[in-house]
């Protein structure tokens, strides 16, 4: 489903009707403020991968490219549900409040994501793919158990969305997760963002069948949405969540989009493929396509610039605050392992007290 | 009551304690799991508390966790100790370093239940010790329960936990009998236990080899040789200064489990036992195991499992320093 083309037409086929109607009531507040946090995350990732360049973070993973996805899809997640990302989901992550800094500390290595996942929704950031997906499902499944789905309350209901990637479904815990989702009738939207990339690996070396069509054998229905495009993504993530709440059960959606960028500062894509290809999907960019639309509706200049101001203030804030970070002593490595205390921690902690003292200070 | 009957009286009551208390796994509704420890909790609880899942062991303890996220307490049940290892990464990357990751955030009450060990004459995958793997890894809390007393209240207290507990329930023994206390708690869940008081060496066992210990125990005694019997209970803690204040005592620790010695549980214990009890030992801390191969096919079991005259004849070597 394409509702925004690269050239910022907009038009509803026929058969997207009802995805139509969610982005007719949509205000112009609130396409604005897909922009602003589209461009907002942008301008964020420019300034990690510089920070990561400096030193300033052990890694950067760059979600340049995908920004129409994330941001579309994560506005479209209600106030009560659930979010368990991978770990690329930055643009997700801004539209529930989770604090930037968060992500670049875990990034930069003082921590391993210390966010809290109640509070925000926003579940931490999963490093081993597709183990968080089946973690969604269970948490899907606890909702079912409560009887917080389907009951017409809208202020109650909940349902979950669960973000991976192409490269990710080849994961067993994928399967598993779409299988237990469909078999105990889970309120989960899987959101797979298809960027085409698994590190170096095209996705045609990790699917022989679309993605939006990996669900159906296990009895979860998909459709694929152009993934630059922030209304198609919003639109199709607010109607099969909402369908989820109301107990419609699982749904898969394939965003197709393109990363832009590296897989992560580690990583040199000029070896594995042609800048061409690169060429041919910035040019389908959605923030440029969105702007392009935004104009057409008579949105003026002064708000672009506000936002690329913004963006810049934003960039140097973070700047500012990265340098600003403290490295945690050692000795907090033992607070969390277990919630209750356990003796070898407990000793560990204090041997390592007594030889921290038995060298010196470090002043 | 049975150490089967007893694990099923244990999570009858804390599913009626704790209306958050999930049971699942493969064929644990109706059928009450393949070795009937979850009988009857299905009719008592129904469907959406007792469940049976698809065999897919990753996506049980993985959804364990999101239940857990949930507020959930569930408990599941790994049908074999050989269908672990598919839920491995969940078990050792996720459920083991939530409470860490999230800087104490979460909380992770997910409780393993696994049935381990040989001497049931079954097929591959179906006899395995993969305990060593577990206690390896930080995060996870590790009880196996030796008697019917101290499996009803394990799980009831691995279920209380607000970390993750697996609990190897030693298959072999799941119909051995023994007295239960339903009304106190034998004592706190990850201390060892003395068995039987000896002078002469002490004789270190955990789940199904305390029985076989306590007959090694018998046999000796006949033979003149006191031994004292402990039985860890706990593998994740251990209870140390249980241990060593009986090492301290006879000088002598010899100790045996099922599984494979090398890199295990008794590898880690000697190295405890020499560091802390050294100047007390008149002999190196010798081992009693299943051997490095994998498990045997089921008519070589009981040759390839240790005995009463494997742990006697280290006891022999023990006293001979």
């Amino acid at each position: 489903m394409q509702l925004l083309a690269p050239d910022g037409t907009y038009g509803v086929p026929a058969q997207y009707a009802k995805y139509g109607e969610i982005i007719d009531s949509l205000g112009e507040d609130q396409l604005k403020t897909f922009y602003r946090d589209m461009a907002r995350i942008r301008r964020f990732d420019i300034e990690a991968i510089a920070l990561q360049r400096q030193g300033q973070l052990g890694l950067w993973v760059p979600a340049i490219g995908q920004e129409g996805a994330q941001i579309g899809s994560g506005y479209a997640v209600g106030p009560n549900d659930h979010i368990f990302p991978s770990y690329r989901e930055h643009g997700v992550a801004i539209t529930h409040g989770v604090e930037l800094m968060s992500i670049l500390k875990m990034m930069r290595g003082v921590n391993h994501g210390g966010w809290n996942p109640e509070e925000t929704r926003y579940h931490l950031y999963s490093i081993v793919l597709g183990a968080q997906v089946l973690h969604a499902v269970g948490y899907a499944m606890g909702v079912k158990f409560d009887g917080r789905v389907g009951t017409g309350d809208k202020d109650s209901d909940l349902a979950v969305i669960s973000y991976f990637g192409d490269g990710a479904t080849a994961e067993g815990d994928v399967s598993e997760s779409l299988l237990f989702a469909a078999v105990y009738e889970a309120p989960i939207v899987f959101f797979v963002q298809n960027n085409q990339w698994a590190i170096s690996s095209p996705v045609e070396q990790v699917t022989k069948v679309p993605l939006y069509m990996r669900g159906s054998g296990f009895g979860v229905p998909g459709m694929r949405v152009d993934g630059n495009d922030v209304l198609a993504c919003y639109a199709a993530t607010k109607l099969h969540m909402d369908e989820a709440r109301e107990g419609a059960g699982p749904y898969l959606i394939e965003a197709l989009t393109y990363r832009i960028g590296a897989h992560t500062t580690s990583d040199d894509p000029s070896k594995y493929r042609d800048e061409s290809e690169v060429e041919y999907w910035k040019a389908r960019d959605p923030i440029a396509r969105f702007e392009t639309f935004l104009r057409r509706q008579g949105i003026e200049d002064s708000f672009f610039e506000d936002v690329k101001q913004a963006g810049d203030e934003l960039a140097a804030d973070i700047r500012e605050q990265t340098f600003a970070l403290t490295t945690p002593p050692l000795e907090n490595i033992f607070d969390f392992v277990y919630s209750e205390s356990h003796p070898d921690i407990v000793q560990q902690r204090a041997w390592l007290k007594a030889y921290e003292e038995s060298m010196g200070s470090h002043e | 009551m049975a150490i089967a009957k007893a694990l099923n009286a244990g999570l009858q009551k804390a599913m009626q304690d704790d209306p958050k208390v999930l049971m699942f796994g493969e064929d644990v509704a109706q059928l009450g799991g393949v070795f009937r420890v979850t009988e009857g909790l299905h009719k008592e609880f129904g469907d959406s508390r007792v469940f049976n899942t698809p065999i897919a062991e990753s996506g049980i303890v993985g959804t364990a966790i999101g239940l857990a996220m949930r507020g959930y307490r569930p408990v599941t049940e790994i049908q074999f100790d050989g269908f672990v290892f598919p839920a491995f990464n969940q078990i050792t990357t996720q459920l083991a370093k939530l409470t860490s990751r999230s800087e104490g955030f979460l909380q992770m009450p997910v409780v393993i239940r696994i049935p381990y060990g040989g001497g049931i004459g079954a097929v591959e995958h179906h006899s395995e010790s993969p305990e060593a793997y577990f206690a390896h890894t930080p995060g996870l809390r590790i009880v196996t329960p030796s008697n019917p007393n101290d499996a009803y209240w394990m799980i009831q207290e691995a279920i209380k936990s607000p970390d993750p507990v697996i609990i190897f329930e030693p298959k072999r023994r799941y119909w051995q009998k023994g007295p239960v206390n339903l009304d106190i708690a034998p004592m706190p869940l990850h201390s060892a236990r003395l068995m039987r008081e000896g002078t002469d060496v002490t004789l270190l066992a955990y789940g199904p080899m305390v029985t076989t210990a306590l007959q090694a125990a018998e046999l000796g005694a006949e033979e003149g040789i006191s031994i004292e019997v402990i039985d860890l209970r706990s593998l994740s803690p251990i209870d140390y200064p249980t241990l060593f204040a009986s090492a301290n005592k006879t000088g002598r620790v010899v100790m045996v489990h099922e599984a494979p010695t090398n890199v295990s549980l008794s590898s880690e214990i000697a190295a405890r036992i020499a560091e802390n009890c050294f100047y007390s030992l008149e002999a190196p801390v010798l081992r009693v195991g299943g051997f490095d191969t994998p498990y045997p096919p089921a008519k070589l079991e009981e040759a390839y499992l240790p005995d009463a005259d494997r742990i006697l004849e280290a006891i022999d070597r023990s006293l001979a320093y």
